[in-house]
């Protein structure tokens, strides 16, 4: 029996690793005069669906992923939400 | 000498570094991604400039998950050696044959110009040729040059003298300038510049053809 879930893994880089994306976004919405944007950080959304047995297998299978391709450990960090 | 040049969908520079290996005398096999061997023999890795699937997910990231990246990591590990330029070097940090990562270029722009290397050690196959501080002038072509690395990584990097190559004026916001850097065992070479691009007059420069000069007289000798 398996169920269908939907996986939703958040990618961010590392706390202290600079983000020269975020940092022109930053720039830019002070340029539209968007005052007190004291700072931007740039990720990225994964949804995934899946066929799992349940919740728990699901989520230790979506963190290998994570792992092994979807976030590189180096530089990023990840969570995982299951829905 | 025996090489083998990686295309995956998107390298763009396969036939560049192909021909500047041939150029220096090796005998160079092209080989597929979705091959799972090497040839027999072969003694160098190319890893590839380009574009490999698009970018998409992180440059490099889906390239050292194809079904050749386990025998070129084999061949690493094997005491290989193996080069990889600008997305190649990118796919070698993805893979974990070397350390840290590339990540978007301080300026956020595609930088494609010439520039000043300064070369920081000669104690690997693929700078023996030169000394250190000579300046060869190699292209870059990159979006996503800028090296990073925890401190404790950059540390062990220069402490080991594993920064093969700096910018003298960092076209990308890396750190510590760094251009390209060495393996533990110095025989995995990751760079942004295009050494394939300078290894002929008409190319507006031949100061590239030193590295490849270098790796042949070191395994030629060998």
């Amino acid at each position: 029996m398996s169920d269908k879930l939907k996986a939703r893994v958040h990618v961010m880089l590392k706390d202290g690793v600079l983000d020269p994306q975020g940092e022109a976004v930053r720039h830019a919405l002070g340029t539209l005069g968007f005052a007190g944007v004291q700072g931007v950080r740039q990720g990225k959304v994964i949804e995934l669906d899946l066929d799992a047995a349940d919740r728990a297998t699901a989520e230790a299978e979506v963190r290998a992923m994570c792992e092994k391709l979807l976030a590189n450990t180096v530089i990023e960090k990840y969570t995982v939400e299951i829905a | 000498m025996k090489a083998a040049v990686i295309t995956f969908p998107g390298s763009n520079c396969d036939r560049d570094l192909a021909v500047a290996l041939e150029k220096a005398g090796a005998e160079v096999v092209r080989v597929w991604h979705k091959d799972t061997d090497l040839p027999q023999g072969v003694d160098v890795v190319g890893v590839p400039g380009g574009f490999s699937f698009g970018d998409y997910l992180r440059c490099g990231a889906i390239a050292a998950r194809s079904p050749i990246a386990p025998a070129v990591i084999n061949h690493a590990q094997r005491g290989g050696f193996v080069l990889g330029v600008c997305n190649g070097f990118q796919v070698l940090t993805e893979t974990g044959l070397l350390p840290g990562a590339l990540m978007r270029n301080s300026g956020l722009k595609f930088v494609c110009k010439p520039v000043q290397l300064r070369v920081e050690t000669t104690d690997s196959a693929f700078t023996s040729e030169w000394s250190v501080g000579d300046t060869p002038v190699i292209p870059v072509a990159h979006h996503d040059g800028n090296y990073t690395a925890d401190a404790e990584t950059l540390a062990r990097l220069k402490g080991e003298d594993r920064i093969a190559f700096t910018y003298v004026q960092n076209p990308n916001g890396s750190m510590a300038d760094i251009a390209g850097v060495l393996s533990e065992n110095r025989r995995v070479l990751g760079m942004m510049p295009h050494p394939e691009r300078a290894v002929d007059a008409a190319q507006g420069g031949a100061d590239g053809s030193v590295l490849f000069r270098s790796l042949l007289g070191a395994l030629t000798t060998a």
